[in-house]
């Protein structure tokens, strides 16, 4: 007895009535539809408040017609992917919003001249001038806060998860944890309160204090997790080599997991790159070059943006969004090193 | 160059629990050892008690004397990674280094601890290889990830890896019981082949397996759960299969325990 024969005497029970493939697009338009037609009608201005119709026109909508063609069961799988794929694009959209302008506004001044002259002999309401002397601030600060911040992480991480035991380690993961929740303006202040002390004006390097501050908490959370990551067997396997626990942790434990703590160090270092509060107080900001980041005021991309758009006119505006797109780009660029890093350093899986 | 191996009155604790009590046994040169016994009669601590593996656990701690060609493994002055140099071990599952090629897998345990000398290095690591049973399989792919090794031929490779750093004696925690009949078979023939050069003690959860390899064979057991594990007794593994001195030892060889 064939198959066929017996789906011709009755119908399958594994096989219900199913919505064609291209249903869950018809039902978006369908509601994209419906909801202009009722914005219109209404007289609704803001295309968000459409967006938010036609939203619940299609999770309503494929609730409906899935129900009535397929049956209860699958008409609740289907609204919860729909859910999915709205909240999708509740997350999406504004940040594509938000790409897209920088990009549309930023790219008005942003060429080889912006990105190599200062403000010097500009005044924030003329036209021209650059971030130059920015780029070399947040460049120096951040990268000087790396040098500080990151060792400090990775080595209290590797304390944590390799040899802390007992009060100590959970004192630490606490304060840590603590760390972690600490607004950039206290540890700015925290910074700036130390200065006063020591009767200093503001320079480069007190930013960069505040900014390790800031980034050390994320780096030893993120390493603390790669490392636990790294299986027992492994640092068993090198310790009953007779290998010494320093250089099983540098050897075996470092390379295993080093592609997460770059990951981890890159994303600190994206936060703090973007931090304006602390380099406002500490570094105060400065139209001229100054490389020397252990002496007199210094610029830095976020706190020129700040500067500029306060600033209130429209040659200020231009090259606040400009800086923008630069800092974006920046920290995106950043981004990718860390990616490809972690690919290349990644435990090789071919044959 | 291979060592005896002298315990008595080994106990280990985990933080307070204690783990195995009251130990005694010697271990012969050039001789294969099998420890069998029910899980957690703890075989598998007794055999880290051997290179000083057990304290690398949080809160474990030993009593008593580890005699390696009479000397106390845990008197004063002694330091642990001296002993693991002398005291290799292989792991119940494979655990070839996921960052290092074949190459530098083998050649990790003298690299790490950076006693060799280069021009050497090449063939130890062949020698390691062919020690293990490998070099014929691996010979063109030096240079890639151990990781893209199968199961039976990561243990070889783990094997390989302990073996280069020239130890007296081979721990081998279950070294088979990830690994189907057929690798299990080459590594047995293998633990054959290094019984010449190494002391080998080997935990195994397989009797027939105990039967094939060793030459003397010891039954642990514990009296009830959350007791300390026992040595029942150690015999030549002829007698412990044919003619056990202890009724507990044949129910449990016999398949009758519990």
């Amino acid at each position: 007895m064939s198959t066929a024969a017996v789906t011709d005497k009755r119908p399958s029970t594994l096989r219900g009535a199913s919505l064609p493939k291209w249903s869950p697009w018809a039902i978006a338009a369908g509601s994209v539809a419906v909801a202009a037609g009722l914005g219109l009608v209404a007289g609704l201005h803001s295309k968000v408040q459409w967006g938010l119709i036609a939203a619940l026109l299609f999770v309503a909508g494929t609730y409906g017609i899935a129900a009535r063609v397929e049956g209860r069961r699958q008409a609740k799988d289907r609204v919860a992917t729909s859910l999915v794929w709205v909240a999708f694009l509740l997350a999406v959209v504004p940040l594509v919003s938000l790409v897209w302008t920088t990009v549309a506004r930023g790219v008005k001044v942003l060429d080889v001249y912006f990105l190599t002259h200062s403000m010097g002999i500009v005044a924030d309401s003329e036209p021209g001038g650059g971030i130059y002397h920015a780029i070399i601030g947040s460049l120096e600060q951040v990268g000087l806060a790396t040098a500080i911040g990151a060792p400090i992480g990775v080595l209290t991480a590797i304390y944590l998860v390799e040899y802390g035991r007992g009060r100590l380690a959970q004192a630490v993961t606490f304060f840590v944890d603590v760390m972690t929740g600490i607004p950039s303006i206290v540890a700015g202040l925290f910074i700036l309160s130390l200065m006063l002390i020591f009767h200093m004006q503001p320079f480069g390097f007190a930013g960069s204090l505040a900014l390790a501050i800031l980034m050390m908490p994320v780096v030893v959370r993120s390493t603390e997790e790669m490392l636990k990551l790294v299986p027992n067997e492994l640092r068993e396997a090198s310790l009953a080599l007779g290998v010494p626990k320093w250089r099983t942790i540098l050897k075996v434990v470092l390379p295993t997991s080093i592609g997460g703590i770059t990951t981890g160090i890159m994303l600190a270092v994206a936060r703090i790159t973007g931090e304006t509060a602390p380099v406002l107080l500490l570094v105060f900001g400065n139209p001229f070059i100054n490389n020397n980041p252990f002496e007199g005021a210094q610029a830095s991309l976020p706190l020129y943006i700040f500067q500029q758009y306060s600033a209130g006119n429209d040659a200020a505006f231009d090259r606040a969004w400009a800086a923008s797109l630069t800092l974006i780009a920046f920290v995106m660029i950043l981004n990718l090193v860390a990616r490809g890093i972690a690919r290349w350093k990644a435990p090789k899986t071919g044959r | 160059m291979a060592k005896r191996i002298d315990v008595s009155g080994l106990t280990a604790y985990y933080g307070s629990h204690k783990a195995i009590e009251d130990i005694s046994m010697t271990v012969e040169p050039r001789s294969v050892t099998a420890f069998i016994g029910p899980s957690g009669c703890g075989k598998s601590t007794f055999l880290r008690t051997l290179n000083r593996m057990h304290e690398v656990t949080p809160g474990g701690r030993v009593e008593g004397k580890v005699l390696l060609d009479d000397e106390d493994l845990y008197g004063t002055g002694i330091d642990p990674v001296s002993v693991r140099r002398e005291v290799g071990m292989v792991f119940q599952r494979p655990n070839p280094f996921p960052t290092m090629s074949i190459f530098e897998n083998v050649a990790a345990g003298l690299r790490l601890n950076g006693n060799y000398k280069k021009s050497r290095l090449n063939d130890i690591v062949e020698k390691s290889l062919r020690g293990a049973n490998l070099w014929n399989e691996v010979k063109d792919r030096l240079n890639k990830p151990g990781s893209g090794l199968s199961g039976g031929q990561q243990q070889r490779l783990c094997i390989a890896r302990a073996i280069a750093v020239e130890p007296k004696v081979l721990l081998m925690d279950e070294p088979c019981s990830a690994l189907d009949p057929i690798s299990t078979l080459a590594i047995e023939d293998l633990i054959g082949e290094l019984k010449e050069r190494f002391t080998i003690v080997i935990v195994t959860h397989n009797m027939q397996q105990a039967a094939r390899v060793s030459d003397r064979t010891a039954f642990f057991n514990l009296a009830a759960v959350g007791q300390p594990g026992r040595l029942i007794e150690i015999d030549d593994t002829e007698r412990i299969f044919s003619n056990p001195s202890v009724q507990a030892t044949e129910d449990y060889i016999s398949g009758r325990f519990g």
